[in-house]
């Protein structure tokens, strides 16, 4: 059976919510050291995957709500993660159609420009609040970024699975 | 006559996402504001932390697992090892209490000085032990949040040690959680004396090293190396007499007048999973003019953003 386009792989929105949960969950485990710098964004990553297949569902004023919420969990001043969650989203949902014209190689590459956007961003937010900037932080960029390609096709996957299991 | 250099719309949905990419930015950029510099909105944090708490929760699980495991297979392979580590705590527990009788002894002598001297006698600590949930969930920040919050009474601006020394203090306060902001965090201040020779001076966090440092110490100043930094308990929030800081490194650049001073925490700020919340310790007479008291208080904490 050949798998049907994008635009008619429905999505519910259980799978949405629960994705964005894991993803807080994720974020959440008590990273130390080098894994903490090594850290992926998995919030980051989950809102973009959305943003860029279902820019009409998950926009931008959700992603900022879930940046308010990651703000909360972190520690972190209000608006720091939504800023750049704000900024993500944007570059998903205006580039969406653009992105899912190439294939995932390809997307990589537009994707990793994005992250370190969203990543340079949280760190200048950074650099004027505290005055000083932790470079090593813009690790979890790229780490961001290798993870795109399994993400992506275990989600694909994921929303395959319960198209082809929901068919009469 | 329609316009041709504009698409037509079709469907109404709503603002363009330029719009509201200005929008969601401006707001996270005030609200950023007013966060950094008022501090208005913890009302807001404490009432979604309730909803993300079940999330922090759930993520600490597999920690406290593995732990849990990790302990059980002590117990059923160690024992010799956890026989050993008995009698050492034993032998500390015996020397402790040694030192505890003396102390006892020294405190009724003091009180009793004290009182001669009509000087106010220094009040007993009430302590909780709380346990690190979080330990430095941001790179940026050496911050760590326990699991003791507004349900047991902490309270803003309290002292958190372990047992040797000063940690830190607890900045933010959650129903179930608060947040301890280290002393080695960037320009988290500790007032103290150097034990040597009683010299009050105010050490510094350093933000991105384990560090803390003296500043404004002027050259001629009598800090050596080795020396032992306890808290002066000037200003009350910090109870008197608890290490803090050793130094390690003094350098004199005479182009400048203040030395260069690098301290290490004597607690282990990066090690322990247990920590003591010391509370209602200092009753200091208030000061003449309330208000200026009030506000000191509260510059207290809010002294690392304001900087």
């Amino acid at each position: 059976m050949q798998s049907k386009t994008e635009i008619q792989r429905p999505v519910s929105n259980i799978f949405i919510v629960s994705s964005i949960i894991a993803a807080l969950f994720l974020n959440g485990l008590p990273w130390s050291g080098i894994g903490l710098m090594l850290r992926p964004d998995f919030v980051a990553l989950v809102l973009l995957y959305w943003c860029m297949h279902k820019p009409l569902r998950i926009g931008i004023g959700l992603s900022w709500a879930v940046g308010i919420f990651a703000d909360v969990s972190d520690a972190t001043l209000f608006g720091q993660h939504a800023l750049a969650y704000t900024l993500l989203a944007f570059g998903g949902v205006v580039l969406h159609r653009r992105l899912q014209m190439f294939g995932l190689r390809q997307q990589t590459i537009q994707v990793f420009g994005i992250f370190a956007l969203t990543y340079a961003v949280y760190l200048m937010v950074n650099w004027q609040v505290n005055g000083y900037v932790v470079w090593p932080y813009l690790l979890g960029c790229v780490t961001s970024t290798l993870l795109w390609m399994p993400l992506s096709v275990m989600f694909n996957a994921i929303r395959q699975h319960s198209l082809d299991r929901n068919r009469p | 006559m329609i316009d041709n250099t504009q698409s037509l719309q079709f469907f109404n949905r709503g603002p363009s996402p330029v719009a509201r990419l200005v929008f969601f930015s401006v707001l996270s950029l005030l609200l950023l504001f007013v966060d950094a510099r008022y501090r208005y909105l913890e009302s807001t944090r404490s009432a979604l932390s309730v909803l993300i708490s079940p999330i922090q929760r759930l993520s600490t699980m597999p920690n406290s697992l593995w732990q849990k495991a990790g302990d059980f297979f002590i117990t059923q392979n160690r024992q010799h090892e956890l026989i050993k580590q008995n009698d050492e705590l034993q032998l500390q527990h015996q020397r402790d209490a040694a030192q505890l009788l003396q102390l006892q002894s020294l405190e009724k002598e003091n009180q009793h000085l004290r009182s001669l001297d009509a000087l106010p006698i220094r009040n007993q600590l009430k302590t909780q032990v709380a346990e690190i949930i979080y330990a430095e969930r941001d790179v940026f920040r050496r911050k760590v949040l326990v699991n003791k919050g507004a349900d047991t009474d902490v309270k803003l601006g309290e002292v958190v040690m372990d047992d040797v020394g000063i940690v830190g203090q607890i900045t933010r306060v959650y129903p179930w959680l608060s947040e301890v902001t280290l002393i080695t965090e960037k320009d988290q201040a500790v007032p103290v004396q150097v034990l040597r020779n009683g010299l009050r001076t105010i050490v510094f966090g350093a933000g991105d090293t384990s560090q803390l440092s003296l500043r404004y110490m002027p050259a001629s100043a009598d800090v050596q190396n080795g020396d032992v930094l306890v808290t002066s308990g000037i200003d009350g929030t910090y109870p008197p007499g608890i290490p803090v800081a050793k130094v390690i490194k003094i350098e004199h650049d005479s182009a400048y007048p203040f030395l260069n001073v690098t301290c290490l925490p004597i607690a282990g700020v990066d090690n322990h999973r247990h920590l003591l919340i010391l509370s209602s310790f200092s009753k200091l007479p208030s000061r003449p003019d309330e208000k200026t008291r009030a506000d000191n208080s509260g510059n207290r904490v809010k002294f690392r953003k304001s900087n």
